[in-house]
């Protein structure tokens, strides 16, 4: 049921059609971080703010909603802001990745690709890929008008003289259209490849930290690396537990306090889908 | 066996029922009205609208009973509604020497035209648990006297017609809107006081003290501090002119600071400037503080590297909505990023043994 007290998908339109033009603008310009004027929401900043206020800028009444948080439909931040859709634009909701007009994601994008028609928004704590390299607004911002990375590639040139490795697991910097460093928020860097040339729209929004950025669908995306060192998708060396996937992301689960664990799908839809089609893990009943 | 964790919904649901009952606590005592809270917790109620930057004393009232006392949570629940609300315009200017002060204090003149207004204070209160009040407050009465006639002049007013204060040249820009338009740098001085207008008390008490200590010491003297209310008027484009709609309680803060001259400026005393919803004079002081220290460069002084003296700092940190959503965010599971690291970790550290083991065997 619809919640009355308020507009289609909770903001005002003139809030909406702000937002609508900062992710525009995005789009224009690809990984380009668009300032908006981000509005308190009824969630905390911090709890994806930026992706519920792009996703209450794109719904329409004809969308079908997904919501997944650490790749599950069922962890109760996913569960709130489903929730808080339901109740203030009334749309249809799914956890079906394929039957999804509209994905809000945290920390993942779904296993299954994604196709032409959908619109993946991510939530993202901080928007801006060198703020652990500089602490100021002022100077990233110059930092990215003058093209000027340096600074990146020898963070990661020091992680690797020190490690042997890129010693960056989640959300791993990316260069958009041979242009702006981009942050792909913090998914898992296994999930890189996936936000090359993608079929479906990308938007990121940044509530707390006012920002939106954005990949039209097919956008050049390569992760940073050197001809030496090439990027290198990584995730846990086992297959699902559950139902025997060996190209999904997995979460590692303790079983017992002997040390005993397995490993599962993070993506809760595509491991029950593969289930339902009879595929068993060693570990499913 | 590993099962699947469902059931996030109805966790959601009956963690909201238990909230709701610890929320109102022993049903056999009497339930807290908002009208209670609104005038017996009015301290309180200033703050959430100070920091909610939404004035309705009751709606305020409602929020700090729904958030169980916690105030940044009524602040967080105020700005949520605010954001909702139409805007139909913005209100002229309004003026503080039109205010009629229930407080009115400066630490500069002994005496000065409108007198030194003690008012409803701590001040000199002794700080002992009166146990009075655990049993019955009883209904105190103060004596009263008439108001004296008249406007009560700005102090600064008169060390500026001596010169020996800098000029605060009357500026009929719109102040720029930080509810309406992204946060961006450099900020000139009135979105920042906006944005300290705002801010949350305890981190701008924490740096205003910071310049006290000598991170960007600029040696404030209280001009004044007054405390009233001041009538709001809005220009009705129907009708032609500005009416009063109704009236504001406000605290107003100008600090005298010392100044010992620049290459552009001769010395004479600059300002420093805090104005808040309510009764709220430790929030005015501290922003007067802050907004003194981060007028450095205007001003012309050297930039010492004081986080006070940090417009970028102080900014972006000073809101307590964004602060505490983004502190409490990292409850959320954190599984996928967590399971990437813990890879990386087991990499590096099989590496690092292998390493050694190597070396031993050389």
């Amino acid at each position: 049921m619809t919640d009355q007290a308020y507009n289609f998908a909770y903001l005002d339109e003139q809030t909406k059609r702000m937002i609508r033009r900062a992710i525009l603008k995005g789009l224009a310009i690809p990984g380009y971080q668009v300032p908006f004027a981000s509005r308190e929401m009824p969630m905390p900043y911090g709890w994806g703010t930026g992706g519920v206020q792009v996703s209450a800028a794109i719904l329409t009444p004809e969308d079908t909603f997904k919501v997944i948080d650490q790749g599950a439909d069922d962890t109760t931040n996913a569960v709130s802001i489903r929730t808080f859709f339901e109740r203030t634009a009334g749309v249809e909701t799914t956890t079906t990745t394929a039957d999804a007009s509209v994905i809000q994601t945290r920390h993942r994008i779904p296993e299954d690709p994604l196709s032409a028609g959908q619109i993946l928004v991510y939530q993202v704590p901080i928007p801006e890929p060198l703020r652990f390299l500089e602490p100021r607004e002022s100077e990233t911002r110059k930092m990215h008008s003058l093209e000027e990375y340096g600074l990146m590639h020898v963070k990661l040139y020091e992680d690797i003289s020190r490690h042997g490795h890129i010693a960056t697991a989640y959300a791993y910097p990316v260069k958009v259209e041979g242009r702006y460093v981009m942050d792909p928020s913090p998914i898992p860097k296994f999930d890189n490849p996936k936000l090359d040339g993608m079929e479906a729209i990308q938007l990121f929004g940044a509530g707390r930290e006012q920002r939106i950025y954005a990949l039209p669908p097919y956008t050049h995306v390569v992760s940073l690396d050197f001809e030496d060192h090439p990027f290198e998708a990584s995730k846990a060396d086992h297959p699902c537990g559950m139902c025997g996937a060996e190209d999904s992301y997995l979460d590692e689960v303790i079983m017992d306090d002997a040390g005993g664990r397995m490993f599962v799908c993070s993506d809760t839809d595509y491991c029950e889908a593969r289930q339902a089609a009879g595929h068993r893990g060693k570990d499913a009943a | 066996m590993y099962v699947a964790v469902k059931g996030g919904e109805r966790a959601i649901a009956n963690a909201h029922a238990w909230l709701a009952e610890e929320r109102r606590g022993n049903t056999d005592v009497a339930e807290l009205s908002i009208t209670q809270i609104r005038e017996q917790l009015s301290l309180a109620v200033n703050r959430v609208m100070a920091e909610g930057s939404l004035y309705d004393p009751d709606l305020a009232a409602l929020a700090i009973k729904q958030a169980r006392g916690d105030l940044i949570e009524a602040i967080f629940l105020i700005r949520a509604y605010r954001t909702t609300l139409p805007r139909f315009g913005a209100s002229e200017p309004v003026d503080t020497g039109a205010m009629a002060c229930d407080r009115r204090i400066s630490a500069t003149f002994k005496d000065l035209p409108g007198g030194q207004v003690l008012g409803p204070t701590f001040d000199y209160t002794h700080r002992l648990l009166d146990f009075k009040l655990a049993a019955d407050g009883g209904q105190p009465e103060a004596p009263t006297r008439e108001a004296e006639p008249g406007d009560v002049p700005h102090v600064t007013e008169f060390l500026n017609r001596e010169g020996l204060i800098e000029e605060a040249p009357h500026d009929d820009t719109p102040p720029p809107d930080l509810t309406r338009e992204p946060l961006e740098m450099p900020a000139d001085r009135a979105l920042r006081l906006q944005a300290l207008s705002r801010a949350d008390e305890g981190f701008t008490l924490g740096l205003a003290y910071s310049t006290q200590r000598g991170y960007a010491r600029n040696h404030a003297f209280v001009g004044e501090l007054r405390i009233g209310t001041v009538p709001v008027e809005m220009d009705i484009p129907e009708l032609g002119f500005a009416v009063e709609i109704g009236d504001v309680s406000l605290t107003e803060c100008e600090t005298v600071n010392q100044f010992k001259g620049s290459k552009t400026e001769p010395p004479q005393f600059t300002r420093g400037y805090g104005l808040v919803f309510g009764q709220s004079e430790r929030k005015a002081i501290s922003m007067a503080l802050v907004d003194r220290a981060l007028r450095w460069e205007e001003l012309g002084e050297d930039n010492v590297g004081a986080p006070a003296q940090d417009a970028e700092f102080v900014l972006y940190h000073a809101d307590n909505i964004q602060a505490t959503g983004f502190l409490e965010h990292i409850k959320l599971p954190h599984y996928v990023d967590f399971q990437s690291e813990l890879e990386l970790v087991r990499k590096l550290r099989r590496e690092a043994s292998a390493a050694q083991v190597q070396e031993a065997a050389e």
